[in-house]
């Protein structure tokens, strides 16, 4: 018997129904990605955009809030331009010599508290990076510490520890025959006070990000280094750094932007003084807007910080992208 | 369908309705029922809000209106920021506290009350110039004067250290129950006595900061030289030889303070005589309260007083509170009849005694009320406290520049600042050119 295979006609499938336009749109990588991060971007536009477009539209007008503020006696600038410019009160604040003092102080705060903090940090994060895996999550979590507190609060307590008549600091230097030292009452030791304050607060966050970055240098490359003879330094300079080099950029640029813009430590510190020589941005637009009255003022010194971070985010951003692409 | 036609009769009837609704200014009887919402100061004394929510509930009661109190604290300016976030929204409390310069900052978007500071007035007494000041643009009254947080930051003395060091007897010059016998309480005595507590370790507690204790000293101090920086009419005044004098005195003065004054807050002061380190403060009596209550041997030698005569007068500094209606109130003639009870006498006399004689009324019957005069321990210690006898003008530091101009002087301690800057060794002619370079900026409309 001859096998015979029994073959079924081929039915004629139906034609499959074909995803519509909607459908495939939704069923997009980016479409789903888009929509989970929805909430968050409404979030963002409710608090930061719309305030930050609000800000820009007080800065624009006069004292009274009742007109704009054009910018005057621009005669280097054609007609046409210069009476239609709403930047008079950052043209008035060109004149002033405070203005120019806070751009300063600002610059200085932050540039020696990221400095310092980074430095505190790195030098930190190798100290634990060495601590036996056993007691090191105990380390790190006291670390912490300092960057967990509300900055107010643990402002307050150093507040107390600087305070003009009762520093506990003074009373402890008195035993040595040093002081009393006017911590807050002396421009210069105002500054250091704040810039003191902002660094302990700051360097534990620093020292978290480079230990992360550290535990994940790997091992052979420093065995590798050992086996050619390479010194601690060697080591430190040709295979740490360069491996932490991004996380290192990210991190100073988050904390200039952070400390740039800090608010809170000043505040309770020194609130700006002696003579507005802790003054930054943030803290003398509160000074201007919310305590005189002059919101738009106030709103046009708290928005000259955008272009200075801007650049400095360009240019971090631009080389880490830069370094990306060469790995 | 009968169509309605607009008759001159009803015409009349209907305005008439309407004007009587727009200008009655008080709410009665059961149809009165409403909202109102007020954002009254938080009072630092234990208790002093009770009183308040008890004279406001009372009136609700009466009233039959629905009443919501918020207390909101001037700690961390959160008062200010609610002023501030209120006008920008356009929403908030129907009234609301706002303390000296803020009236004059929203004066756009305050009602006026002429129609009952006019009666309160007639009945209550007279106001201060400064409330006048601060509380009044042109014609238009910006709001009720407030018992509630209005305050006199006179000098608070040790009387031992004052008789000890400087040869003073301040209860002989202030006595309890008697009008001040103080002629000899001048500039001159006030800089000699700042000196000799200063030799003796004990030195005058008065802050050259930033902040309002600070400025509001300062301002007495350069009133009585008859100092401004800006006259009434907006016209710039630094460069004057009230204020050169006014300038070289206080730098002089100022040496005598504690060497860090210039980092002072308004907590330093009340620390500073409570510890009893110091024979002098400007404040009102909450250190005195707290000094009860801490150090009750510091307390009882803690008398409180009026300011030095200068060469053109003797001026102490008045920071009044306001109760204010915003113009887009939902409430306004329950928010000034509620306003009109808290400005009475009896609710003053409770408001005053429940802050423990730290409340000023503004009213001039008002001044004599029990509370400060059987304060103790010493007894009578806040007899001279509300300036009963007028025998000091009471003022606001920056004044008398046009309010909006002043407000920025104040706020950023120019002032204070001045005289740091010329303490700490800046030739005088320079530290007046960086004052009138400040005070030009804040010409600007």
């Amino acid at each position: 018997m001859a096998d015979a295979v029994l073959t079924h006609p081929a039915r004629p499938r139906a034609p499959a129904a074909k995803p519509s336009a909607l459908m495939r749109f939704l069923k997009r990588k980016s479409t789903v990605a888009f929509l989970m991060a929805l909430p968050l971007i409404l979030l963002i536009a409710v608090l930061v955009i719309y305030p930050a477009f609000y800000a820009i539209y007080l800065s624009s007008l006069r004292k009274s809030m009742a007109s704009v503020a054009w910018m005057r006696n621009c005669s280097w600038l054609p007609d046409a331009i210069c009476t239609r410019i709403p930047f008079g009160n950052i043209q008035f604040l060109f004149t002033r010599e405070t203005f120019w003092m806070v751009v300063w102080q600002s610059c200085l705060f932050a540039i020696t508290a990221v400095i310092f903090k980074a430095l505190l940090g790195f030098i930190v994060a190798h100290f634990v990076h060495n601590i036996p895996d056993k007691g090191q999550r105990k380390w790190r979590g006291m670390l912490l510490i300092p960057w967990v507190i509300p900055p107010a609060m643990s402002t307050l307590a150093w507040l107390w520890l600087f305070d003009p008549s009762y520093s506990a600091f003074n009373y402890t230097l008195s035993f040595f025959g040093i002081g009393p030292i006017p911590w807050t009452g002396n421009a210069n030791w105002a500054r250091f006070s704040v810039i003191l304050v902002n660094i302990w607060v700051g360097a534990p966050f620093f020292m978290i990000m480079y230990l992360a970055a550290l535990k994940s240098v790997p091992d052979q490359l420093y065995e590798a280094a050992a086996i050619d003879g390479a010194n601690w330094w060697q080591r430190i300079w040709y295979i740490t750094l360069p491996m932490m080099r991004n996380i290192i950029a990210i991190t100073a640029l988050f904390s200039t932007i952070v400390t740039f813009a800090n608010f809170d430590i000043v505040r309770v510190l020194t609130a700006g003084g002696p003579i507005d020589k802790t003054h930054l941005f943030a803290t003398w637009a509160f000074k201007i807007g919310i305590e005189g009255s002059d919101i738009p003022l106030g709103a046009s010194v708290s928005l000259f910080m955008v272009p200075i971070l801007m650049v400095a985010a360009i240019f971090i951003l631009r080389d880490i992208n830069q370094r990306g692409n060469e790995a | 369908m009968r169509r309605q036609t607009l008759d001159r009769r009803r015409f009349l009837a209907a305005t008439a309705i309407t004007t009587t609704a727009l200008a009655a200014p008080f709410v009665r009887g059961a149809h009165a029922a409403g909202k109102l919402t007020l954002g009254l100061w938080d009072h630092w004394v234990p208790g002093a809000n009770a009183a308040a929510s008890a004279v406001v509930n009372e009136w609700a009661a009466k009233e039959r209106v629905e009443v919501t109190i918020d207390y909101i604290p001037s700690q961390g300016n959160k008062n200010l920021l609610t002023i501030a976030a209120q006008a920008q929204a356009r929403s908030g409390h129907d009234v609301l506290a706002m303390p000296t310069w803020w009236p004059h900052a929203h004066a756009n978007q305050l009602e006026p009350v002429n129609d009952i500071m006019g009666p309160l007035m007639q009945q209550n007494g007279k106001v201060n110039g400064t409330v006048e000041y601060l509380g009044k643009l042109g014609d238009k009254w910006l709001g009720v004067p407030a018992t509630i947080g209005s305050q006199i930051k006179g000098p608070v003395s040790r009387l031992d250290l004052m008789k000890q060091h400087a040869g003073l007897d301040m209860q002989a010059m202030y006595p309890a129950g008697a009008a001040p016998k103080a002629d000899a309480w001048n500039m001159d005595a006030y800089a000699k006595a700042a000196e000799a507590c200063h030799k003796a370790g004990v030195p005058f507690g008065v802050g050259l900061g930033e902040t309002t204790d600070s400025v509001d000293t300062a301002g007495a101090f350069f009133l009585a030289f008859g100092a401004s920086l800006v006259d009434a009419k907006g016209e710039l005044t630094v460069k004057t030889d009230a204020v050169r004098e006014a300038l070289t005195y206080l730098a002089r003065v100022g040496k005598f303070y504690p060497a860090d004054a210039p980092a002072w807050d308004d907590a330093s002061n009340n620390r500073w005589i409570v510890s009893g380190r110091g024979a002098m403060i400007m404040n009102p009596p909450s250190s005195w309260a707290v000094a009860k209550r801490d150090a009750p041997q510091v307390a009882q030698q803690l008398w409180h007083h009026g300011f030095p005569q200068g060469p053109k007068g003797r001026f102490s500094p008045f920071l009044p509170y306001f109760w204010t209606i915003w113009s887009f109130s939902q409430n306004k003639s329950a928010a000034k009849s509620v306003l009109v009870h808290m400005s009475s006498r009896a609710a003053a006399e409770r408001f005053v005694e429940a802050s423990a004689g730290y409340d000023i009324p503004s009213f001039d019957n008002f001044l004599t009320f029990k509370t400060w005069q059987d304060a103790d321990p010493p007894k009578g210690t806040l007899y001279h406290y509300p300036n009963p006898h007028n025998h000091q003008t009471l003022s606001i530091a920056a004044s008398p520049a046009p309010p909006k101009i002043a407000q920025q002087i104040y706020a950023q301690g120019t002032l204070t600042k001045m005289i740091v800057r010329h303490m700490q060794g800046e030739a005088l002619e320079r530290t007046l050119a960086w004052a009138e370079s400040e005070v030009e900026g804040f010409l600007r409309g």
